[in-house]
């Protein structure tokens, strides 16, 4: 089996046509190829979610991770343009919209790419990836603990960010969400009402939600890790893009 | 989850990050997911110069325990110091 795979930095068109960095992984093969926007978490466009854009090219798929920080600080290191991005309250919504689509864009242009393109977040990335696939034409996405889907922020927080559940009549694709039922961000009541609000409007979704796991339990470079949950949901992971990419 | 939550103030020193020593001007107090702290959520400073960029920083995460315990170390340094120094 020939399984060589690629994994550099490259320029794409973000929102409004701003170039911007990202962290392209793809498989060295003709194809044809799904697709998979790779959305960071908080602490930015740092190495161990670069290591999960690679994760999703050996299994097969181009990856691409937009640097969501590169306008806040050009050049700096990851966790210099976190705290950045966080000192002005966090990405905003319709940029990030903005700068999936220049990533899905990039990747339908491949020309390994067999024309479909699923998204991924954790964390903030997880409320960004369902926001994604409610605001563009997508195949297929995954909300890894995502807060503030559903449920307002605490009072006082200076978050520029908002719940998005009522854009779920939108969402354009599948939905895979995956959840710790020790979370409190989101909590098991939020993902509940969640999984009304796709009832309600007839939407293909799975969720699975883990006992004994909190936020971040994929994370694996943190305490936050939980294997038993995390082997399992990346196996729910490789189904589900299996069957939509 | 990510907190966001952040006090700012306005400081005057230097500190000393990855070029040497440069001033400091703000400091960004918040308490959150850190980046190195085995922890799920510590008490981080950024000490910065932001008309120097956001490289110019020196960042610290501290377990809240850690963190309290500073507190109370620099105002009893403060006040434990002679009068008309500080």
């Amino acid at each position: 089996m020939y399984d060589a795979t690629l994994a550099e930095t490259v320029t794409i068109r973000g929102d409004g046509g701003d170039e911007i960095e990202a962290y392209l992984a793809r498989p060295m093969s003709h194809g044809p190829l799904g697709g998979v926007v790779v959305i960071h978490h908080m602490p930015g466009y740092d190495p161990p979610t670069k290591e999960i854009a690679r994760r999703f090219a050996a299994e097969g798929y181009n990856a691409l991770m937009p640097n969501l920080y590169h306008r806040d600080a050009p050049g700096a290191s990851p966790d210099d343009a976190a705290a950045a991005a966080r000192a002005k309250g966090g990405v905003p919504d319709a940029r990030l919209v903005g700068d999936v689509a220049g990533a899905a864009a990039h990747l339908r242009g491949l020309t390994s790419s067999n024309g479909k393109v699923g998204v991924i977040g954790y964390c903030s990335g997880g409320r960004q990836s369902f926001l994604a696939a409610c605001s563009l034409p997508l195949d297929a996405a995954v909300d890894c603990y995502g807060a503030f889907v559903t449920g307002a922020p605490p009072e006082g927080m200076p978050l520029k960010v908002g719940p998005i559940k009522h854009l779920t009549k939108d969402l354009s694709c599948p939905l895979l969400g995956l959840f710790g039922a020790d979370d409190q961000h989101p909590s098991p009541e939020h993902v509940a009402e969640l999984e009304d609000a796709l009832k309600a409007h007839g939407k293909t979704y799975e969720f699975h939600s883990y006992d004994g796991a909190g936020h971040a339990f994929l994370q694996v470079d943190r305490p936050s890790y939980r294997p038993e949950a995390a082997v399992d949901a990346w196996q729910r992971i490789w189904d589900f893009f299996g069957r939509y990419l | 989850m990510c907190t966001y939550l952040t006090e700012k103030v306005s400081i005057s020193g230097s500190g000393k990050g990855p070029s040497g020593w440069f001033r400091v001007t703000d400091a960004s107090v918040y308490f959150d997911h850190p980046v190195h702290a085995q922890a799920e959520h510590t008490l981080n400073i950024d000490f910065l110069d932001p008309g120097a960029g956001p490289s110019a920083r020196v960042a610290v995460e501290l377990t809240a325990e850690s963190a309290r315990a500073l507190a109370k170390a620099i105002q009893a340094t403060l006040d434990s110091a002679p009068p008309g120094l500080c």
